[in-house]
């Protein structure tokens, strides 16, 4: 669904990574581990065609991105869901609206009515769905982020750094929510320097481990 | 129409999407009203003025004046003999000699009420008036000339021309104070919306990274200055046309500083105003708002 091949990317002039390839299969689910400053948001963003490559070819869903035009680029966008590691809001908007902001874009608000309230619920928001952002903490903002994410049942979820700012019962219930995505048959990738999150879900999954560090992206072995 | 009717109507999930914008509003809203009342008085204005040139055109060119020689001895019979050629020229729809009274008030500005005209060698004037088809002005002066010898024949054409080019100009200058004035809403808009967009540029940035079109964002922005602009030219028109009330209004005069207001078909021009405010600030919104969304990824 999301093709990366040999990619090239750097600021500055300074490259942070080349000829660098990863896919994103139908029901796979990696993890993108990696020192700061590794280029992982970096990866993420070539991902949902927020960054564009210096080199190589970055297909989603089929198309290469340099020939899709901007219309393109949010209709595919609409079959990726995206926790930023910001977690950024409208913060004149209710949580609520926040949540159903992707199905607002898209024409479909109407079916916000039916998701939305058990989607709160199952991130634990459902008391806040009617404050605005600033009011939340950050591990609500980040449930909030992941429910967006997640509320057009999209073919991939891109998640950054999604547990960080959460206790471990509810990062122990956003993986789960990942983990139910994935068995659906959804993409899922996901940035994180927590090996304990990745320990306690690869045994559970066909789960693969990818380490980006000096600009070459391996697949992480089994001590793990 | 539908069109027209879905963006007054808006779409209220989209409008909520981006936050109102305080400032940039109350100055779309006053700029908008503040050319619309100029465009009103400029567009009064050049009306006028063009009515003007067409009333002094038709009254300069359907009359003229012949002035006889001040010769006592032959004042009848040169009066005589100009009547018989005037009534005999084509296109001389009437002519009439001015009676004592009237050449005494001709000359009562410039001498006095105590003007002894009678002991004066004033010469005797005659009015000469136009049929619509009009006579032949030089023909006319021959004749004259052949058989009464000083007459003079005046068509008006030494005051007509740079009066008539006077007016032309000057409905020619409220045009363009009417152009500028168009040109001066779309930069003032072009600026608010831009500030907008800069203002949102992190709303504009999540709502592209959640799948929004580019139409989508735009739509909410464009719909704002649109609406905002067609509001504020409204007030302004309303404000000019109750200016122009103020006016003393006197159309027997000269008219130009008289005569200010619209009259017949003209009154579509306050009724256009607002909504050429509203395609102007169409026009300049979207284009800005698509040329700062192509910035974005």
């Amino acid at each position: 669904m999301i093709e990366l091949d040999k990619v090239s990317y750097g600021y500055g002039g300074m490259a942070l990574f080349s000829q660098l390839s990863l896919t994103l299969a139908p029901g796979s689910f990696q993890f993108l581990t990696g020192p700061s400053g590794a280029g992982k948001t970096t990866l993420l963003r070539l991902c949902y065609a927020d960054l564009h490559a210096k080199a190589g070819h970055v297909r989603l869903f089929g198309q290469n991105t340099t020939q899709l035009d901007r219309d393109g680029v949010a209709f595919a966008r609409r079959r990726i869901g995206v926790v930023h590691q910001d977690c950024q809001f409208l913060d004149h908007l209710s949580v609520a609206e926040n949540i159903a902001l992707p199905l607002t874009v898209a024409n479909r608000a109407h079916e916000a009515a039916a998701n939305l309230p058990e989607l709160l619920s199952w991130v634990g928001l459902g008391p806040q769905a009617g404050q605005l952002p600033p009011q939340l903490s950050g591990g609500e903002r980040q449930r909030a982020a992941l429910a967006r994410a997640v509320i057009m049942s999209p073919d991939v979820i891109i998640a950054d750094e999604p547990t960080g700012n959460v206790d471990w019962e509810m990062s122990q219930r956003l993986l789960t929510l990942l983990v139910e995505l994935n068995r659906m048959g959804k993409a899922v990738l996901i940035a994180t320097h927590d090996l304990h999150m990745i320990r306690s879900l690869k045994s559970d999954l066909n789960a693969h481990v990818l380490r980006l560090k000096d600009g070459q992206l391996t697949e992480a072995g089994a001590a793990l | 129409m539908k069109a027209i009717l879905a963006l007054i109507v808006g779409d209220p999930q989209a409008d909520r999407a981006v936050p109102p914008t305080g400032i940039t509003a109350r100055l779309t809203v006053f700029a908008a009203a503040a050319m619309a009342f100029l465009a009103v008085i400029a567009i009064a204005l050049s009306l006028s003025a063009g009515r003007v040139a067409e009333r002094w055109a038709d009254e300069l060119a359907q009359s003229a004046t012949l002035r006889l020689p001040a010769d006592p001895t032959q004042a009848d019979a040169l009066l005589l003999s100009a009547l018989e050629v005037l009534q005999t020229t084509p296109g001389v729809a009437r002519a009439r000699a001015l009676s004592d009274d009237e050449q005494h008030a001709l000359l009562e500005p410039w001498f006095g009420p105590d003007l002894p005209l009678e002991t004066l060698p004033i010469p005797q004037l005659i009015e000469v008036i136009a049929d619509d088809e009009g006579y032949d002005s030089a023909g006319l002066q021959a004749r004259l000339t052949a058989q009464v010898p000083g007459a003079v024949l005046d068509d008006h054409r030494n005051w007509r021309a740079p009066l008539l080019a006077a007016s032309t100009r000057l409905r020619m200058i409220g045009w363009i104070a009417v152009l500028l004035i168009w040109a001066v809403i779309a930069a003032v808009i072009t600026l608010a919306a831009q500030a907008a967009l800069s203002a949102n540029a992190q709303v504009i940035r999540v709502l592209r990274l959640v799948g929004a079109r580019d139409v989508y964002i735009a739509r909410a922005f464009v719909r704002r200055f649109t609406l905002r602009a067609a509001f504020g030219a409204t007030g302004g028109v309303v404000l000019g046309l109750l200016v122009m009330q103020l006016i003393p209004q006197d159309a027997g005069t000269l008219g130009l500083m008289t005569d200010i207001g619209f009259r017949g078909a003209g009154w579509l021009w306050p009724a256009v105003i607002p909504v050429l405010a509203a395609i102007v600030a169409f026009v300049a919104t979207r284009a800005a708002a698509f040329a700062r969304l192509k910035e974005q990824t």
